[in-house]
């Protein structure tokens, strides 16, 4: 896959297609798989997404600790100023997918689990405003992907790395490309999009609870999905971002190299070090252990 | 290489690709080396997986592997129970293993009929695993590929058995990696194939005289 947006882009306007078309070739090009086992795989990925917001907006999960769950369903009868609108849509079907996998339910990491919901939540938030084919929200996945692809190379997937920003803020990146993609923008949309949008969480620290994939993470990819809609909307309003995208994808990097270890990933940070962050989690810490006490068979 | 398919995806049981998904493919990988479903499990956790492994579902994910659910499966949720139905008795410690270890490791030991095995892997991430000891030997095993396993006593010629059985059969070899706690005792043979062995090529590796255990573990991720 290619190891820089701006050069796939390019290539994409050269041949007059989008970045998930350009995405779909380059992936059989390179061998690995024909163009109908890749087409397979993500449609089974849209499906498992589908399910997952299904699953998750009900409200009826509590994550394993108990700490999250029932949130999204909330966001069902929204009564704020943007109810009824995409906005409350890809906010309510990322939490219900955060949701689903925080209580062990399926998802599709991606990029990761912990920031699984964000790519669903804007794509099928989207969806529900507009008349979109499976074909489309697949090649939108395939544009999400090879904007990861980018991310991965050049910056960094992994909370632990590269805190937060590398999981909510690479989510949203894509998620911002896929929207794109779907709503029929151009692949120099795209870039900006992914530009405006990551500029917004550069710095993002990953700060968990107890180090579970719960509290901040349920709400973080709601406000991923915000992220990403508002680089949407700016750069099919024709904002363009200064800052080349890849550029923008090097600092994520850069930023992450540098950021302390306490806001990566390893709850002695942020959020998880406040002192209710510190209470809440040893309550549940202690109640799962007393849990998974009478669960376990002893020899 | 990145592929589409390493950023949009795995389809997995939340709630972490490495605290989850990749147990759960350890778990697997060791229930592969007692050939099916074991008795008696000892679960130990190092590291991560001792500090939050609960709250991320790490010791039902491995549960789940033992019991032959892959990441996706949402029956590891409830693997505690399962297990308890299907007759394996599990008992978890956490644990500090000696020597140099990923934060995300959990050694495990099989009892099944006279078979007993221990095995010990790392979660690195994207659900990615690393075996890194079979039984006391040193070992470096991905399971991304269907892999063979066996001790054999260590003397000449047992490489040239086994590959002249292999291609006999067609099957390719991706990498091989044999390693022994001292000489002259007994080695540890990994061969990690392009597809699943053969069953005429596992039954001539069996044969072969210095060969103790071997088992055929299919790909776990």
């Amino acid at each position: 896959m290619f190891e820089s947006l701006g050069d796939a882009v390019e290539r994409a306007e050269a041949l007059a297609i989008s970045l998930g078309e350009l995405a779909l070739r380059t992936e059989v090009e390179e061998g690995l798989r024909t163009r109908e086992e890749v087409e397979a795989a993500l449609a089974r990925a849209l499906e498992v997404m589908r399910n997952a917001v299904e699953r998750g907006l009900p409200g009826d999960l509590r994550s394993v600790s108990g700490l999250v769950g029932g949130d999204a369903a909330r966001l069902t009868h929204p009564v704020g100023p943007l109810a009824g609108t995409v906005f409350t849509d890809v906010i309510a079907s990322a939490l219900a997918v955060q949701e689903v996998n925080a209580a062990m339910g399926v998802i599709v990491a991606a990029p990761t689990a912990g920031g699984a919901g964000v790519l669903p939540g804007v794509l099928l938030g989207l969806a529900k405003h507009r008349s979109t084919t499976d074909a489309d929200l697949i090649r939108a996945l395939a544009t999400a992907g090879l904007v990861g692809a980018v991310v991965a190379v050049r910056a960094s997937l992994s909370g632990a790395e590269g805190g937060c920003q590398a999981e909510t803020g690479a989510a949203a990146g894509m998620a911002a490309a896929a929207g794109i993609e779907l709503l029929g923008g151009t692949p120099t949309e795209a870039a900006h999009a992914v530009a405006l949008t990551m500029q917004g969480t550069l710095g993002l620290v990953c700060d968990p609870l107890g180090g579970l994939v719960e509290v901040p993470c349920v709400y973080r990819n709601a406000t991923g999905g915000a992220m990403a809609l508002a680089g949407i909307e700016m750069s099919l309003a024709g904002v363009r971002f200064p800052i080349p995208v890849d550029e923008v994808i090097d600092t994520m990097g850069e930023i992450g190299r540098s950021m302390d270890v306490r806001y990566r990933e390893t709850a002695g940070g942020g959020l998880a070090a406040t002192p209710t962050g510190r209470r809440l989690a040893k309550e549940r810490l202690v109640q799962l252990k007393g849990k998974g006490g009478n669960q376990r068979p002893q020899q | 290489m990145v592929s589409l398919l390493d950023i949009i995806g795995p389809v997995m049981v939340g709630p972490s690709s490495s605290h989850t998904a990749g147990a759960c493919r350890i778990g697997l990988f060791a229930r592969g080396l007692v050939d099916g479903n074991p008795e008696r499990a000892k679960v130990e956790l190092h590291g991560s997986f001792a500090r939050t492994g609960t709250g991320h579902g790490t010791d039902r994910a491995i549960v789940g592997g033992l019991l032959g659910f892959y990441p996706d499966d949402e029956r590891l949720r409830a693997s505690l129970d399962l297990a308890a139905a299907a007759g394996l008795e599990v008992s978890f410690a956490n644990v500090r293993l000696r020597g140099e270890h990923h934060p995300n490791t959990a050694r495990i030991t099989l009892w099944r009929g006279s078979q007993e095995v221990a095995v010990t892997g790392s979660s690195l991430g994207a659900g990615r695993i690393l075996v890194t000891a079979i039984d006391g030997f040193p070992v470096e095993v991905t399971g991304a590929f269907p892999t063979l396993v066996f001790v054999a006593q260590d003397v000449p010629g047992i490489v040239a058995g086994v590959s002249t059985a292999l291609a006999r059969q067609g099957d390719n070899i991706a990498t091989m990696r044999v390693s022994r706690r001292q000489k002259g005792g007994e080695a540890i043979h990994i061969y990690e194939l392009d597809q699943a062995i053969s069953a005429p090529a596992l039954e001539a590796i069996r044969a072969l005289p210095a060969v103790r255990m071997i088992r055929a573990i299919p790909r776990i991720a």
